[in-house]
């Protein structure tokens, strides 16, 4: 078997049974999954040590640093406004339009963030990868623990927006804390998938903006819900309405306002956005679990 | 006598092939011939192998220093990643190790918009201390790495650090933990003079808590000062593997050929 007998030649077995009966362990194994699973857990310090220091790479130690993560929300909800409420007028019959636009500006775009930052999260972290040894998965959690800070600055701006317009205050608003902690294991494991499948054929990437783009535009941010329904029906309404993205911007709308179409009823909304979490989230995590020792191959 | 010597790291017969995507021709990277692509399920226009290590084996025991010798691109730095488990090996052999190796290479990366005292932070993380250990351990390897001898550096973002305080801050962080295995690539070359005998000092000391080291260098001095076995990889073969004096004698001879 190897043709280079270079090594010492007092070894009578093979070198795979000498490694064996001394316990070593092979270089690049995978770990099962509940040990994966234990370890990415002893390194949470380091994935929150990592996740501060990449927001503090990006804002730098400036005092409007944080200001931004403000202003940024405000100002994609100003511009979106401009165009679809009032130079195209999309808001047909919906009361409050402007808070019902900025939901889902909003929430859309903390899953949009977190898939084009994971997206990068393997291949931006090549060397540190290459250099060091701790569980993959650190890198698009991380990208996903930083996102849901910027979210949570967006969701003060929206609340702001949601009471300026004259929304009552209710007790279905606390209905938005489980709503954002489903999404958020949503969208880590959309982070994980899409960092692997990246690391993996890299083309991908090119196509991500084209693909946000037209999943925006399924899943009812820019015009109200039901301009599906008036439009298609039987299994393309079907198809549509259970867009996982559409689901989880229609849960933030109810627990904010009154007088909301929902696509359906709430209680199903909810379980369908149950079904998606654990779906997405759990399958993203194998996924990514699968290729752990792959990726400082590059 | 094989059976009193306690083997750290085998490796049986390996293989470690890099695979290049991309290098594509212009327009090859548009949207729709990405689609293409994924579509018809074809590999990225073109892939290219590189076989860096080329069937080697070998067996290494605890206490021992190793140098790994060999020219450019001959493929030390491949073995060093493989054995540290960041590469894979190619199927049909495997290099075996005990406990979890450690690789301290040249582009260790770290950090550059961060502070050094981040990065001391993190690195320690990422290598599986304790919050507590971390923030115990902080000043004696800011102490060690010497980068604050010049002034108050370690609140500086490593962008402004040359790259010898830079090396050295990497060298001490990796140094501050103790290693089963530890792989050292070209880490100790580009620290001044003084650096160099504080951390070959500290190479033996570390051996000397019951590990193994592996030295890639290209200072002949540093290998003769700190391994008794040197292994001569070439064009990711192993030309030669014994005691360092017999080793390099047949490296030089090759090398002024
Ligand atoms: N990331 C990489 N991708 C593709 N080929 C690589 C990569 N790194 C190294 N190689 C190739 O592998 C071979 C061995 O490189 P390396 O292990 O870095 O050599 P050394 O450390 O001995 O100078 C070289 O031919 C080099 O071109
Ligand atoms: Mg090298």
């Amino acid at each position: 078997m190897a043709q280079t007998a270079v090594a010492d030649s007092d070894t009578g077995p093979s070198l795979t049974e000498l490694a064996r009966s001394h316990g070593l362990t092979k270089a690049g194994r995978l770990p099962r999954l509940p040990e994966y699973t234990r370890q990415l857990w002893s390194y949470r310090h380091f994935i929150a040590a990592f996740a501060n220091a990449k927001v503090s790479a990006s804002l730098g130690s400036t005092k409007l640093g944080v200001v931004w993560q403000l202003l940024t929300p405000l100002i994609n909800a100003g511009v979106y406004y401009l165009i679809f409420g009032v130079l195209i007028n999309t808001k047909q019959n919906v009361d409050n339009f402007i808070a019902y636009l900025c939901a889902g500006v909003f929430i859309f775009g903390f899953t949009q963030s977190v898939v084009q930052a994971g997206s990068q999260s393997i291949t931006a972290n090549i060397a540190m990868i290459r250099a060091l040894h701790f569980p993959r998965a650190s890198l698009p959690i991380a990208v996903s623990l930083v996102e849901v800070r910027n979210m949570i600055a967006s969701m003060i701006v929206l609340v702001a927006i949601v009471l300026l317009t004259g929304e009552p205050v209710t007790f279905q608003w606390l209905l938005l804390i489980p709503a954002l902690a489903l999404q958020t294991i949503f969208n880590t494991g959309l982070a994980l998938f899409v960092s692997r499948l990246i690391s993996k054929v890299t083309d991908i990437r090119q196509l991500i903006p084209y693909i946000l783009r037209i999943w925006m535009y399924g899943s009812a941010v820019l015009y109200p819900v039901t301009f599906f329904a008036e439009r298609i029906d039987g299994w393309q309404l079907a198809l549509v309405e259970s867009n996982p993205m559409l689901i989880y911007i229609e849960l933030v709308r109810h627990a904010l306002m009154e007088n909301v179409e929902l696509a359906t009823s709430a209680p199903l909304l909810w379980l369908q956005a149950a079904i998606w979490t654990v779906l997405v989230g759990f399958g993203g995590y194998v996924y990514f679990w699968r290729g752990e020792k792959g990726y400082g191959r590059g | 006598m094989a059976d009193q010597r306690q083997p750290t790291v085998i490796a049986d017969n390996a293989n470690i092939v890099y695979r290049i995507y991309g290098s594509v021709a212009p327009g090859a990277n548009s949207p729709l011939a990405s689609l293409k692509r994924i579509m018809t399920g074809k590999k990225s226009a073109a892939v290219r192998e590189v076989h860096a290590v080329k069937g080697v084996s070998f067996v290494a025991y605890k206490g021992e220093a190793i140098g790994l010798i060999g020219t450019n691109g001959s493929g030390k730095s491949t073995l060093l990643r493989a054995i540290a488990g960041l590469l894979p090996v190619e199927r049909g052999g495997g290099i075996y190790a005990a406990g979890q190796p450690s690789l301290l290479g040249v582009n260790a990366a770290l950090m550059n918009d961060l502070s050094g005292e981040r990065n001391v932070e993190l690195g320690c993380l990422a290598m599986g201390m304790s919050p507590a250990e971390v923030k115990e351990q902080a000043p004696g390897i800011i102490e060690f790495s010497g980068i604050n001898d010049r002034g108050d550096f370690s609140s500086l973002p490593m962008k402004t650090y040359s790259s010898g305080m830079a090396a050295r801050l990497r060298f001490s962080i990796a140094a501050a933990k103790k290693h089963d295995v530890l792989l050292i690539d070209e880490a100790l070359a580009t620290g001044d003079a003084k650096f160099r005998k504080r951390s070959e000092q500290r190479v033996r000391d570390l051996r000397k808590e019951a590990g193994t080291v592996f030295l890639v260098s290209h200072s002949e001095q540093s290998i003769r000062d700190t391994c008794e076995r040197s292994i001569w990889l070439e064009s990711g073969v192993i030309r030669a593997d014994g005691p360092t004096d017999a080793v390099l004698k047949e490296y030089e001879t090759y090398v002024n050929k």
